[in-house]
């Protein structure tokens, strides 16, 4: 598709998302709350410029990012890369993968950081903390959560270990941590699991579940290429909490040392 | 006229800033792991360039756009004092964005042709197709519910570690029942639901509302809307499949 149908679609399809959002917001305020938003012309223009600015994000992901992510994610998976040879090795085990692994802990990282809809979390937790959360702090914490998370994913996939298994396990460290970690970082943790596999995120670890999981024996690509998404949104919760504990145990240690004196 | 030109600059800067380690993790693996040219290098840096003016208008919009509507329909309802229609607006709010939702779409679809190639679907396109819509249905369902749990856990004051670890313990509970070709699926469908315009939407709400009700403070209430649309699209799914293949 050229470019222009592509922004063109793309534009529709922004659209298309957001007229649910704007029509149960003016039904809502026209006849439910009967009154007027603040700075109407405002809104609309910050509305077209969230429109606008996704069309061409997507369209620049899509012309940019994807085609060679996608493509990077396929031939590090493929068993002419790993072992060059077209088929795996029956001697292989997963360290043959490691290049793997630090691909997707990297691209997780730094698509994580590129995130939009974590941009707007992090701006949000800056502003209610008054300046005690750092947003490049936050969205650090975040996308260190992620790489983990589709690090091990990977892992998992080669192994071929229950997908269950690791969940009770990260919960199971979340409810822990829970009991321990600052009572202000609890719900902003919950939420950046949520938030960061979004726009950048999805399609490529996709595609590298889906390459890994038709490259490895044994694997199905439609049922153990899910599961990397679930990875990515739990993680980020216990490097959140676990940035959230640092930070008090710094702050705690400095009132010692400054006791001392 | 100097000081737009003096924003945009700065503005994209950040897109910039907030981009590089993509493009350094591509070109290093490009170049060093799999040692080979990038190839349509005018598209990239064409496409590159739509994707900094993109991510500084988003971000623009939010500031002047989102933002401001979340937070302001949080005070109306607030000042309101009607529990009921804020209620429906959640859960409207919660539905309508999830139901459309591209990449659910696209995972419901996927859902349906593993369904089918193990066999669980009675065979034919229509099925497959009823099956996908009903999932879709399903997920905006939960995300609907979550979005009121939420916003009712904020009126309330609850804490909202037990409701979220609750939460985990239903889905441990549901996924010893749930058929296996459905759990990976389940599980994915809860970090694929809340999109870009959602998650500030929804955030700002929930801060605005935090704000306004006293007692609240927006730090500890005011997160965690999007925490439990993550959580509970996981059960709802697991309970689609149980109910349309039954129990393993």
């Amino acid at each position: 598709m050229n470019t222009i149908n592509l922004l063109i679609d793309t534009f529709l399809n922004t659209i298309i998302d957001i007229a649910p959002i704007v029509i149960l917001i003016v039904f809502f305020q026209i006849f439910i709350l009967k009154n007027t938003l603040p700075r109407p012309k405002r809104l609309i223009l910050g509305i077209f410029f969230v429109i606008i600015g996704i069309t061409l994000f997507l369209v620049g992901l899509e012309k940019a990012l994807f085609p060679i992510g996608k493509l990077m994610a396929t031939q590090l998976s493929a068993p002419e890369f790993l072992f060059g040879t077209k088929e795996v090795p029956l001697s292989s085990n997963w360290t043959a993968y490691g290049w793997l692994y630090l691909f997707g802990a990297l691209i997780g990282f730094a698509t994580t950081i590129a995130e939009p809809a974590l941009i707007a979390v992090a701006f949000k937790a800056h502003q209610v903390s008054h300046g005690l959360i750092s947003e490049i702090h936050l969205r650090l914490a975040v996308a260190l959560g992620v790489a983990i998370g589709i690090a091990l994913g990977c892992f998992r996939i080669v192994t071929g270990t229950s997908l269950v298994l690791y969940i009770v396990v990260g919960y199971g460290i979340v409810i822990i941590q829970t009991w321990f970690a600052p009572k202000s970082i609890i719900s902003l943790a919950y939420d950046s699991g949520g938030v960061t596999t979004s726009t950048v995120t999805v399609p490529l670890v996709t595609a590298l579940g889906i390459g890994l999981s038709t490259t490895v024996p044994g694997r199905n690509p439609s049922i153990d290429g899910f599961g990397l998404i679930a990875f990515a949104s739990l993680f980020p919760i216990i490097t959140v909490m676990g940035y959230a504990q640092l930070a008090a145990w710094k702050v705690r240690n400095k009132k010692i040392t400054s006791h001392n004196l | 006229m100097v000081n737009f030109i003096h924003w945009l600059v700065h503005r994209l800067k950040d897109a910039g800033r907030d981009f590089l380690l993509v493009v350094v993790v591509i070109a290093v693996f490009q170049f060093a792991v799999i040692q080979q040219p990038i190839p349509n290098m005018d598209e990239i840096l064409f496409g590159g360039l739509l994707v900094l003016i993109g991510l500084a208008l988003f971000v623009e919009g939010l500031k002047i756009g989102l933002f401001p509507i979340g937070e302001a329909m949080a005070y109306n309802f607030a000042r309101r004092n009607s529990l009921f229609w804020l209620l429906a607006f959640a859960f409207g709010l919660g539905f309508s964005t999830t139901v459309a939702e591209p990449a659910l779409i696209a995972v419901a679809d996927e859902a349906a042709k593993i369904a089918s190639a193990a066999r669980l679907l009675a065979p034919g396109q229509q099925s497959m197709k009823e099956y996908a819509y009903g999932m879709r249905i399903t997920v905006a369902l939960s995300v609907g519910f979550a979005i009121v749990i939420g916003v009712l856990r904020i009126i309330k004051g609850w804490p909202i570690q037990y409701l979220i670890i609750g939460g985990y313990i239903l889905v441990m509970l549901v996924t010893i029942m749930a058929p296996t070709e459905i759990i990976g699926i389940a599980y994915d469908s809860g970090g694929i639901t809340t999109s870009t315009i959602t998650v500030p939407l929804v955030t700002a709400m929930g801060i605005g509302l935090a704000t306004s009700i006293r007692g609240r403070n927006p730090m500890i209430d005011g997160f965690g809307l999007i925490a439990f649309a993550s959580l509970t699209p996981m059960i709802f799914v697991m309970a689609y499949g149980i109910m349309v293949f039954g129990i393993k």
